[in-house]
This record gives structure tokens, C-alpha cells and sequence, in this order.
């Protein structure tokens, strides 16, 4: 270990989350390694170690013969502080190796406020934080993930973007990359190739063009590159590849536990989801190779509690056989199941019963919103009665903790969907009234709200955001009708709701924006501690840049949207259709009652939809 | 299987492995061998493990031990081998037998120390550090439960020999572990408060060995 990091570790906040050394790291062996590469995650180590992307495209790269892929997070600011006194600049945790000494940085994005953490990373690198700046071949310096959606407002510092799934590009890409350096390939030349990967974005190659308005007019195609670069998927779900072996961080982390992947995609169609819009279609792995993966991987790691991951726990068909046999394993070695993302509407109280044996921790219910009208027009296809039922079951069955998760400031929402909110928390405490067993321990009913954000590739897209003064009335409202002792109301703060709808439908000009911000001090602004609204206001004043204009705006259908020259695989068509819907507050059917032709399936190949 | 004590070391990058998070570490190690610890019963059930003398975060040790009980019968000789192959690199089995005194019988400690200097001369500082230290009595105020207090840490040195070399200072050193227990930080300390002109700019210890009060190897 370095000398200089000895003196710090003793110094700093939980130190062994700078160190590495866990048990399943993979430590390969320099001499056969011929192409490095820095899985970056914009976050710390306890944020970015309960990623299951991390973990998955952690070992598809390890899988890879003479790659050497390892692990890097951001450092909590006291760390970071130490080490620029010190002057060390970021390590990769397997090795220890500085990240100029790799060949691929490439940064996992599952949120756009991590946005500053990248550059900050870069930086903390010794690394040129703009693509124009960094001349040679590598390292090169990508990103993949969630937000690169819209890859637009980071486009000035990536040197590509992945699109999708990384499990197949991302191999792709780094066998180019050792030919690339083999043959000597000009960084210009390699990123010409990169592009014919397919689902691979490379910024310069793409020219926005704006009209007086600051709308844009076009994206010019650059030297040949796609007119629309379509993501990548896993068409064969079942069978690919997922880590049984991950690393046992030494430290806890948030999700501290064992993650098995039911499907990717969802049945539902929310209209403003981004997940259950960007991840279709519907691929399901098989339940008798997740009881397999489930035991394999708590054998691997000692952890004494697994959890199942989705969009929508409750929409896998084999969910009681699945959780049957997993049971069979966990009861007898006293390993815990949980079960998250349930729905109101088909929630089985047995089920729960199951998995729960010993103590029976809160439920979490998501109507979104208040009235049936409002949660047809989002689509959210849940029943005032199945919730209120379902409510009704858990009280009876000795439940007494439940939080209702809402949005403010959905399309077409007016005080009286606002107030129905409380009106649905009233009820639900009246049925507690008449249905506890047990009414000694009182009841906690927790109401929270944040304020709704329209994000790319949904049929919201083109919606304006509440801005901020009306979110707040909307609170208010909400608060002053909430006043019985029971009911708890939390609300989210409308400041990173209007940064977070900026950076998701920003264009390339917001990039200097999000420079500004990390050159003023910002960073870790997923963080309360560290999130500075006024940073962000100034730093869009400087740079000439309204805010509402790209969160607070409503597009027409003709606009030519940042990420256009993106195709997640729904047809915009289709989502200007959904959108109609809404404001004729009609539902449209989930996948599985009825394909409605999203578009999506022409991803598959050939293969099947599991809606 | 009741009474059963392995003894290990914690060196390298496991030295920044917390007390909590080495509990929970070795827990999960024992899990991935397939030995099953023995749990309490009751509401919140844990595994009855114990440590001997928790160690800070960022000291090596190569005589560390921890207590369990297994629920299964398993050859002595088996646990190690098992143990090894599932333990997070610098944790290290030094061996398991079944245990025949109680924690409490600890009373000594080795440690080894180095301090560095970075614009002092090791060798100038050497015969005063030795002078300080041959005091018979070195009163420092330290953190108690109950705010600050006074202790003569001179009692709790058993022994304590400087030598210089690498532009370093080693020390190696007999401290009382239990009642009082000394932590090696607060010799650090003492010169801070006494004669901060003694006092290294980077100080590392390592726990090599414990003893009983009459200066047998624990066991």
C-alpha cells in the first residue's frame, strides 16, 4: 500500500471502504493482462457495492482472458480531502494502481445528480475531465447505464456511452480497444469503429444544431456514424450470465445481502416510469435456475439474507414456487427473504407470512397518486378497493406500520387529487380502527410526496414540470389537510426535483452547466450534506441557462428532443399515444392482458416477449 | 462443539476491518465453510462469538483470538482448513483448539511500534524517547466514560526498548492489557501532552503476542 495512504486511512470515516481486499475480489495477475479496465461508480463504496449492474458487468469483464477489470468509487469529502493534500489521485481498489495506469474508465450512471461525482472522479484521477482534451488512445473514457438515456448533458466528457445492457457490448468494446491498440489506432480512428458497435453513442460524431429559441433544430450524423443508435439488450435473459461469486464487502453497505434478478422489463406500462419504459420487453429467468443462483451465491458469501429484485416482485408468474424453494434452503440455515416491490393490487398476504416469520418490519404501497382518475391517467393500475383491502388484511394480521409512497405534480393533477391523498390516508387509518388485532401499539401511517420529474423515453416527455413555487403550494395543501396523529407526512424537497428534471431532458449546452457546478465545489450531490441549490442556480446564470426552460417546458411532438438520436425501443409514436391517453385519463392494458404494440419486441431478435 | 478458540492474525489491508465489521466478517466466513455457529435463542437471535481484546482499526495483530461454539461435531484439525479458504485477504487461521482459560486471565501485551519523524532526526530523538519513557511516572489526561480524567500510564509499561533504524524508530513494548487496559495510541499521546517535541508524525503498532500475569503465553 502506499506509504502517503497509510498515514490517512487511520484518519478518515470508515476507512476500509477505500482499501479493497474483500473476499471474491478477483486479483489477476499483471503480466497476463493486456487490457486494464476501472469500473467507476459516481457514488461511494456503500452506494455503488449494492449495485447489481456493478456486480454483474464486474464479472463479465473478469470473465474476459487478459482483461483485468476492477473496482473505483468516489471518496466521501474527508477522504477526498487527504488525498489531494496528499496528492494521491484515485486508485482502483484490486490493485491500488492509479486509473492513468488503465485502458477503459468506464463510469456506471444510474442518476443524474451523480453527474458532478464523474468529473470530480476524473479529476481526482489527474485526468482531463473534457473528451477533446484527452488526445491519446486511452484511457478511454466511457459511461453506460440508466441515464445515458440521454447521454447529451455529459456528452462534452465522455468518449462514448454505452447504450443498454452491458453485458455484450461492453466485451465488444474492450476487444476493439486491444485491437485499437495493437494496430496503433488513433483515438479518432477507434472511436470511428467503436461507433458501428451496436448501441454504442459517441458524442462527437453527433452535432446538435439549436434554433434562435434555443430549441433544437437538428443533430447532425458525423462521418458516418448511425442516424439512431439502438440500445442493446440480453435477448436470452435465462441463461445469461449472473454473479454468483460477488464480493462480501468487509463493511456494510446498504443493500448488505445476497440480490437475485427475477426478469428485467415490466407488465405495467406507468406512464411515468422510466424503468418500466426503457427495460422492455419482459424476460424472465427461470425459477428453478434462480433457486439454484440463490443458494449458489449464499454459499459463496455467508450472507444471511437474500432479496429479490424487479421492477414488479408480485408480476413473476412463479413467484410462490420460487419462494417455496428458496424457503426450503433459507428456514433451515436461518437465512432471511425479503420480498420488495410488491403491489397493492395482488398482494398475498400468505406470501408475506412466509418470508416474514419472525418479525414483521413496515409495508410500502406506491399509488402515486390520490384519485382513481389521476391513477388511470398515469396508468398506475391500482384499485382505491385492493388497496384499501389489502391494507385491511395486514391490520388483521397484526401489521401496523404501512407508508404510502405519492408524486405531486403529476400531468393533469388538480387540488382535488391532492387532497384525495389525504383522504386515502384517513381511510386507511379508519381501517385500522375497525380491523387491528392488536391496537395497543398504535398504528404509523407515513405519507410521503416528492415532487414528480418528466424523464426521456416516457410518454411524459414532452410534459412541463410544476415549477417550484406551485409544487410548494401543493405541499401545503396537502400538509394543512393531514393533520391526524397517526399519519406522518414526509416531503421530498422541490430543489433537487427541478435540478434532477433539468440534467434529465437537458441538451449538450447543460454540460457546462454541470462543469460550473463541480468547478464551484460541487459534488456528491445526491447527498444532502454536500447538494447546494444555490450552486447549481448560480452556476446556470453564468452559463446563460434557464432552468425552467428545459424542466418547466412543455415540447410539442415536432421537437427535436436530446435524445433522439437515442431508440430505447418504444416507439415515440407510441408514447405521443400514451400521453393522449392520459389526458382522456383512459388505461391502456398491461402486457399481459394484451400487447399494445410498443415496439419494443423488435429488439428481441426474433425472440419472445414475457409480458 | 462449546469451548472452541481460534487464533488468527489481522495484518495488511484487514487492518482497517472495524470490530463490528469483523464480527460480521467472521460470521460469514464460518457460513462459507460450512460450519454452522451456535446462535443464542431468544427475539434477535446472533451468534455466540466473542473476541478477546477488540483491536483498533488500523493495527496489525498475528495473535488476535475469538471464542465460538459450533452446533455440529467437526475434527479440530478440519475447522482451520476450511476457515482458510473462505477467509477476505490480510485474516489469517493460526490455529483452533479448545479453549482452557477465560479472557479475563489476559494481562499482558507485546506490541511492536514504529514511529516516523519527517523533519527530525531519528537518531537525535532516540535517547530521549528512552529518558521519557524510564520515568516512573507519566500522568496524562485521558477520555473516560465520564469526560476527562487523569492516569499514570507509567504503571501499565511493563517493559518498553527503543532502537533506530530505516530513519525510524522502533519500539517494542509490554503493556498492560486488562485493567487497565493501555491502548499503544496513548504512548503516542503522553508525548503529545508532555513533550510534544518527542512526538512522531505517524505512529503504527502491532499486537505480537499476549500473556497471562505471570507472563505465560496466553492461550
Amino acid at each position: 500500500m502506499d506509504k502517503r495512504l497509510l498515514r490517512i486511512l487511520p484518519k478518515v470515516q470508515k476507512p476500509a471502504r477505500y482499501t479493497g481486499g474483500e473476499y471474491n475480489q478477483i486479483i489477476k495477475d499483471k503480466e497476463n493482462v493486456d487490457i486494464r479496465m476501472a469500473l467507476c461508480f459516481p457514488d461511494t463504496y456503500e452506494i455503488g457495492m449494492s449495485n447489481l449492474g456493478m456486480k454483474i458487468l464486474y464479472g463479465v469483464i473478469n470473465e474476459m482472458g487478459g482483461v483485468w477489470c476492477e473496482r473505483v468509487f468516489a471518496p466521501w469529502g474527508d477522504m477526498e480531502d487527504e488525498m489531494r493534500k496528499a496528492g494521491i489521485p484515485l486508485w482502483a481498489l484490486e490493485s491500488g494502481d492509479p486509473l492513468t495506469d488503465f485502458d477503459a474508465i468506464g463510469f456506471s450512471i444510474g442518476y443524474e445528480m451523480a453527474y458532478t461525482n464523474v468529473l470530480n472522479m476524473l479529476n481526482l484521477s489527474g485526468i482531463p475531465i473534457k473528451s477533446a482534451d484527452r488526445h491519446e488512445l486511452t484511457p478511454i473514457v466511457f459511461a453506460g447505464g440508466t441515464s445515458c438515456c440521454n447521454p447529451e448533458p455529459m456528452a462534452d466528457f465522455f468518449d462514448l456511452c454505452v447504450i443498454g445492457e452491458g453485458e455484450d457490448m461492453d466485451r465488444e468494446l474492450l476487444l476493439l480497444l486491444r485491437r485499437a491498440k495493437k494496430d496503433n489506432l488513433s483515438k479518432r480512428e477507434f472511436l470511428s469503429e467503436a461507433a458501428k458497435i451496436d448501441g454504442v453513442y459517441v458524442p462527437s460524431l453527433y452535432n446538435p444544431i439549436y434554433n434562435a429559441d434555443g430549441t433544437l433544430q437538428k443533430i447532425e450524423v458525423l462521418d458516418g456514424a448511425p442516424e439512431l443508435v439502438t440500445r442493446r439488450l440480453v435477448t436470452d435473459f435465462d441463461k445469461s450470465y449472473f454473479p454468483v461469486k460477488p464480493i462480501v464487502p468487509s463493511t456494510e453497505i446498504v443493500h448488505d445481502r445476497v440480490t437475485l434478478e427475477l426478469f428485467r422489463g415490466c407488465i405495467r406500462g406507468c406512464r411515468f416510469c422510466q424503468a418500466g419504459y426503457i427495460y422492455r420487453p419482459v424476460r424472465s429467468r427461470d425459477p428453478d435456475r434462480l433457486i439454484k443462483q440463490g443458494i449458489e451465491s449464499l454459499e459463496n458469501t455467508g450472507y444471511q439474507e437474500i432479496t429479490l429484485s424487479s421492477l414488479s416482485t408480485s408480476d413473476y408468474r412463479p413467484l410462490n414456487e420460487l419462494c417455496d424453494g428458496l424457503l426450503d434452503f433459507c428456514v433451515p440455515h436461518s437465512i432471511g427473504l425479503s420480498l420488495p416491490s410488491l403491489r397493492a393490487d395482488n398482494f398475498s398476504l400468505d406470501l408475506m407470512s412466509k418470508v416474514q416469520k419472525v418479525r414483521k418490519s413496515g409495508l410500502t404501497f406506491a399509488p402515486e397518486a390520490g384519485t382513481q382518475r389521476l391513477r388511470d391517467a398515469i396508468n398506475k393500475n391500482v384499485r382505491e378497493e385492493d388497496l384499501l383491502n389489502t391494507c385491511k388484511i395486514a391490520f388483521e394480521g397484526g401489521w401496523n406500520n404501512i407508508k404510502l409512497y405519492f408524486m405531486l405534480g403529476l400531468p393533469t393533477e388538480t387540488d382535488e387529487d391532492v387532497l384525495a391523498i389525504s383522504d386515502l390516508a384517513k381511510k386507511v387509518l379508519f381501517l385500522w380502527k375497525s380491523h387491528a388485532v392488536n391496537k395497543s401499539k398504535g398504528v404509523h401511517i407515513t405519507v410521503s410526496t416528492s415532487c414528480f420529474v418528466p424523464k426521456p423515453h416516457t410518454p411524459f416527455q414532452w410534459e412541463a414540470q410544476v415549477d417550484m413555487e406551485e409544487y410548494r403550494r401543493r405541499v401545503t395543501l396537502l400538509r394543512d389537510n393531514m393533520r391526524a396523529k397517526s399519519i406522518t407526512y414526509n416531503w421530498h424537497d422541490a430543489d433537487t426535483s427541478l435540478i434532477e428534471a433539468v440534467l434529465s431532458r437537458g441538451d449538450r449546452r447543460v454540460g457546462s452547466v454541470i462543469e460550473e457546478v463541480w468547478r464551484t465545489g460541487g459534488k456528491l450531490d445526491s447527498w444532502s450534506e454536500y447538494f447546494s441549490f444555490q450552486r447549481w442556480m448560480d452556476a446556470f446564470e453564468k452559463c446563460g441557462l434557464d432552468p425552467e426552460f428545459y424542466a418547466c417546458r412543455e415540447r410539442s411532438f415536432d421537437e427535436v428532443l436530446p435524445w433522439s438520436r437515442v431508440n430505447m425501443g418504444v416507439a415515440p409514436r407510441f408514447m405521443w399515444h400514451e400521453r393522449e391517453m392520459c389526458y382522456k385519463a383512459e388505461l391502456s392494458p398491461d402486457c399481459r392482458n394484451k400487447c399494445t404494440g410498443c415496439g419494443a419486441l423488435s429488439l428481441m431478435n426474433g425472440g419472445c416477449c414475457d409480458g | 462443539m462449546d469451548n472452541l478458540r481460534l487464533r488468527f492474525s489481522k495484518t495488511g489491508r484487514a487492518v482497517y476491518i472495524s470490530h463490528l465489521d469483523l464480527m460480521r466478517t467472521m460470521q460469514r466466513a464460518f457460513l462459507r465453510a460450512g460450519l454452522q455457529l451456535k446462535y443464542s435463542e431468544g427475539f434477535n437471535p446472533h451468534a455466540q462469538i466473542s473476541f478477546a481484546l477488540p483491536l483498533s482499526v488500523g493495527m496489525a495483530s498475528y495473535c488476535e483470538l475469538m471464542d465460538f461454539k459450533l452446533n455440529d461435531y467437526i475434527s479440530l484439525a478440519q475447522i482451520p482448513l476450511r476457515l482458510k479458504k473462505v477467509l477476505p485477504e490480510g485474516i489469517s487461521v493460526l490455529e483452533v483448539y479448545e479453549r482452557e482459560q477465560k479472557f479475563k486471565n489476559i494481562k499482558w501485551l507485546d506490541v511492536d511500534g514504529s514511529f516516523e519523524y519527517d523533519e527530525r532526526s531519528a537518531s537525535d530523538i532516540l535517547p530521549e524517547l528512552m529518558d521519557f519513557f524510564s520515568r516512573d511516572s507519566i500522568v496524562i489526561q485521558k477520555k473516560t466514560k465520564s469526560g476527562m480524567g487523569e492516569a499514570d500510564i507509567a504503571e501499565s509499561i511493563r517493559s518498553i526498548t527503543f532502537d533506530e533504524g530505516d530513519g525510524r524508530i522502533r519500539l517494542k513494548a509490554i503493556i498492560s492489557a486488562q485493567d487497565p487496559t493501555l491502548n499503544p495510541e496513548l504512548l503516542v499521546s503522553a508525548l503529545k501532552q508532555l513533550s510534544p517535541q518527542l512526538a512522531p508524525d505517524f505512529a503504527i503498532f502491532t499486537r505480537t503476542q499476549i500473556y497471562d500475569s505471570e507472563m505465560n503465553v496466553f492461550r
